[in-house]
């Protein structure tokens, strides 16, 4: 996926002025066609997740078009994203920041990475060949029914020649998608389902021109326009589901536009991540990510790791230290000379391990796959046969066998195979992503449905890697009062979170002068005279706790300790509760300390847990319940999940993951909650369960219709009946879904 | 049956009209949205103005 989204598209070229010799001396007029042009350009693309009824459209517009410089804004509800046309000087952060105050959390997508008229494009045409289909199938239904009700003679002929004009320019347009994959497929040596729909379509229109100039009494226009508006209307279905996976997922790659601030001299610049070479300086700010692997240059801080080897506890980070790309800074600004940027950085090093894990997956085939193997050569030797056994009966009559081999190519050919998976896959995708969640690839629902274990990551899962304090029963009222104060001076997530907690239990932040935070140590403050520190253990006197703890000293008296404990992710009580009521085994497999994993797991009810899994350790876990049997679905973020999520039989990554992290998994969830889960899976369950009753119904049907098209009766009538009513059948079954 | 030289041609007629009424709706973009533009016919306030 990477590969096409950094490829960004050419710049437009403006047409030089200077062909008229005037404008040679008016450079001024082309700046200004220049200019007007990048205004126009100016369009800005956010996504926005979280819009989905009437009234979204109604604040988020009216809203944007409020703030100064923007000209209009369009909210496109379908793939949740608005569009702002606006003046240059208006950031696309700016009116993320605005749509965030009134409730809509949205992010920067880089307009060059989402190939949008690409894809638009295609669906265009494929839209473009449907209408044309459907509309000459109307037409020459009408006259077909004029055949069928007892035209004779001329009237017959002229019809079946009306019909042919509709035909065959119909054919020839609308019946391209298939033509090109059919040839295609031959060329690989081997047959898909695009050759027997080919060979269907090109047979029966081939048949019936030569009986129309015949003056013969069948013709199948009819049926051959029908099976490629049927089919196509498949193809679009397929299409559709596709590009808004797509598109969503690009999405998400757009919104971690990388940047960094390298520093040159004195200066400071932003470039994209890709700009930067070994040696050069890097400025990371507190709160940001690291974007490069590099080591310390000046600085001092602490690091959250928690994405990376999935600890909780932040680690000190001063001058020397090697870092790796993803860990997010915390307290004070670092300068990092870079080893290994780009494709070189670690990051990146971990996708060579997931290409190895996800080889085994690729290999599996989806129920569609398999039937249209059972499906292809046995309608191939079928209609072979009947060609043959008619040619003998009838002593060497060609025109009739090759009838009977054309009617029974079209009675069989796949309208419900080609028809009802993609209808089904994309009532059940849909209502996955209302409920927030994205699927990537085509079988994962399929083998979403499989799934009878699962396996939680804990750190950024499970919990929302945001810390709050176990308990403040500990802390004198005056204690609390101090630790409110210095809590709320610092933007470390631990004081910010004790600060938090302490005014939630009624504590008034103390008077603290001379406050200042010492990068990587803590924060200290003058109280009373006394001097009073919020930090690290080793810096404030004390003890350290083997879990996440925060220590609170205050001259003259022991240090206090607060531990922490990962908060819950919305959600996931529910999501491991039900998947337990479904029968479902749930493991816990965490990087984090025994401590922390054992406490999350008894309360969450999980038996089955592990603590300080390596990434190997992970993957080799999964893949050992594999080897037994077991159909494992994964659900982590961090990058020490990443080959364990390529692993699994099936996997799900929260939209707040690492790249790398959504990159490997086959489902994203959108929404902040682990709740849709288990309903996901139940989905998945009843829309296979679809598919199969699909397939049992076309095949019914091929039962009953085939024997009649072997025997020679059937007529144009039959092969139009028998074809709209299974397609119509399957297309109702398919929308059963709930 | 000479009713069949007028009435054939006008159902072809009919027809093309419908598909080149499909295709100016696709040029125009109509099914770029059919979530939200489902949602916006029940606004009052394009009624007067209606947006591009």
């Amino acid at each position: 996926m990477t590969d096409t989204l950094t490829n960004a598209p050419p710049e437009p070229e403006y047409p030089s002025l200077a062909a008229c010799p005037a404008c040679i001396a008016t450079p001024a007029a082309v700046d200004r066609a220049r200019a007007a042009a990048a205004e126009k350009a100016a369009r800005i693309m956010l996504s926005v997740p979280d819009a989905h009824c009437a009234l979204c459209i109604q604040t988020v517009e009216s809203d944007l078009e409020k703030m100064p410089g923007v000209k209009s804004a369009r909210l496109n509800l379908t793939l949740r994203r608005v569009s702002v046309e606006a003046e240059p000087g208006v950031s696309a952060e700016t009116i993320a920041r605005r749509l965030e105050k009134i409730g809509y959390p949205a992010y920067e997508l880089d307009p060059g990475q989402l190939s949008m008229t690409e894809t638009d494009k295609q669906g265009r045409d494929l839209l473009m060949r449907l209408g044309v289909a459907g509309f000459s199938m109307m037409n020459i239904m009408l006259l077909s029914v004029a055949v069928w009700s007892g035209a004779t003679d001329a009237t017959r002929d002229l019809f079946h020649m009306i019909s042919a004009m509709i035909a065959v320019p119909t054919v020839a347009f609308s019946g391209q998608p298939f033509f090109r994959k059919a040839w295609a497929g031959v060329r690989n040596g081997r047959l898909d389902m695009d050759f027997p729909i080919s060979l269907a379509i090109v047979l029966a229109t081939g048949m019936s021109l030569y009986e129309t100039f015949n003056s013969g009494h069948h013709a199948y226009f009819d049926a051959a326009v029908m099976l490629t508006f049927f089919l196509l209307a498949g193809r679009y279905l397929d299409f559709r589901t596709r590009a808004v996976a797509r598109s969503a997922a690009q999405e998400l790659a757009a919104l971690e536009v990388p940047r960094a601030i390298r520093l040159t001299g004195e200066a400071e610049e932003q470039v994209p991540v890709a700009d930067l070479r070994p040696g050069e300086l890097v400025l990371v700010r507190p709160g940001g990510r690291i974007p490069v692997d590099g080591i310390v240059v000046s600085g001092q801080s602490e690091l959250d790791r928690s994405l990376l080897t999935g600890e909780t506890l932040p680690v000190f980070a001063g001058p020397d230290l090697v870092v790796t790309a993803g860990a997010v800074n915390l307290t004070g600004p670092l300068t990092l000379r870079v080893t290994a940027a780009g494709k070189d950085s670690s990051l990146h090093r971990m996708a060579d391990l997931v290409a190895v894990a996800e080889n085994a997956r690729n290999k599996y085939t989806t129920l569609a796959e398999k039937a249209a193997r059972m499906y292809s050569p046995s309608v191939h030797l079928l209609s072979f046969a009947a060609f043959a056994v008619w040619m003998w009966l009838t002593g060497g009559d060609v025109r009739f066998a090759l009838n009977i081999s054309a009617a029974t190519l079209i009675i069989t050919c796949p309208c419900a195979l080609g028809l009802a998976v993609p209808a089904v896959v994309t009532a059940a995708s849909g209502r996955l992503f209302r409920a927030g969640l994205l699927i990537k690839d085509g079988s994962a629902l399929e083998r979403l449905a499989e799934v009878d274990t699962v396996v939680f990551d804990k750190t950024g899962t499970l919990t929302r890697g945001t810390p709050e304090p176990v308990t403040l029963d500990g802390l004198s009222p005056e204690a609390l009062a101090i630790a409110a104060a210095l809590g709320g001076a610092s933007s470390h997530p631990l004081a910010q979170s004790l600060a938090q907690a302490a005014r939630a239990a009624g504590a008034i932040p103390a008077v603290l002068t001379e406050v200042a935070e010492v990068p990587g140590y803590g924060v200290q403050a003058l109280w009373q005279g006394q001097r009073v520190r919020l930090g690290r253990a080793h810096w404030v006197g004390a003890e350290a706790l083997d879990v996440t703890a925060a220590y609170l000293g205050i001259e003259g008296q022991a240090p206090h300790s607060v531990a922490f404990a990962d908060r819950l992710r919305d959600g996931a009580e529910e999501a491991v509760a039900a998947f337990k009521a479904q029968g479902k085994r749930v493991i816990l497999i965490s990087g984090d300390v025994p401590g922390a994993v054992g406490d999350l797991a008894a309360r969450l009810g999980i038996e089955d847990w592990r603590a300080e899994a390596l990434p190997e350790d992970k993957s080799a876990a999964i893949n050992a319940l594999q080897a037994q049997g077991h159909r494992v679905l994964m659900v982590g973020d961090g990058l020490n999940d990443t080959v364990a999520l390529s692993a699994a039989h099936v996997s799900i990554s929260p939209a707040s993951a690492l790249d790398a992290a959504r990159v490997a998994s086959d489902i994203v969830l959108l929404g902040a909650s682990l709740a849709p889960l288990p309903e996901a899976q139940r989905v998945s369950v009843r829309a296979v369960k679809r598919i199969r009753e699909n397939f049992a119904i076309s095949f019914g049907y091929n039962i009953i219709a085939v024997p009649i098209a072997l025997v020679g009766l059937a007529s144009p009538l039959i092969a139009a009946l028998a074809m709209s009513v299974s397609s119509i059948t399957v297309a109702l079954n398919a929308l059963r879904l709930k | 049956m000479d009713i069949l030289a007028v009435l054939i041609p006008v159902s072809l007629f009919l027809g093309l009209a419908g598909l080149v009424g499909f295709w100016w709706t696709l040029k125009r973009g109509q099914y770029d949205d059919p979530e939200g533009d489902s949602q916006r016919i029940l606004r009052g306030d394009y009624d007067d103005h209606p947006k591009p």
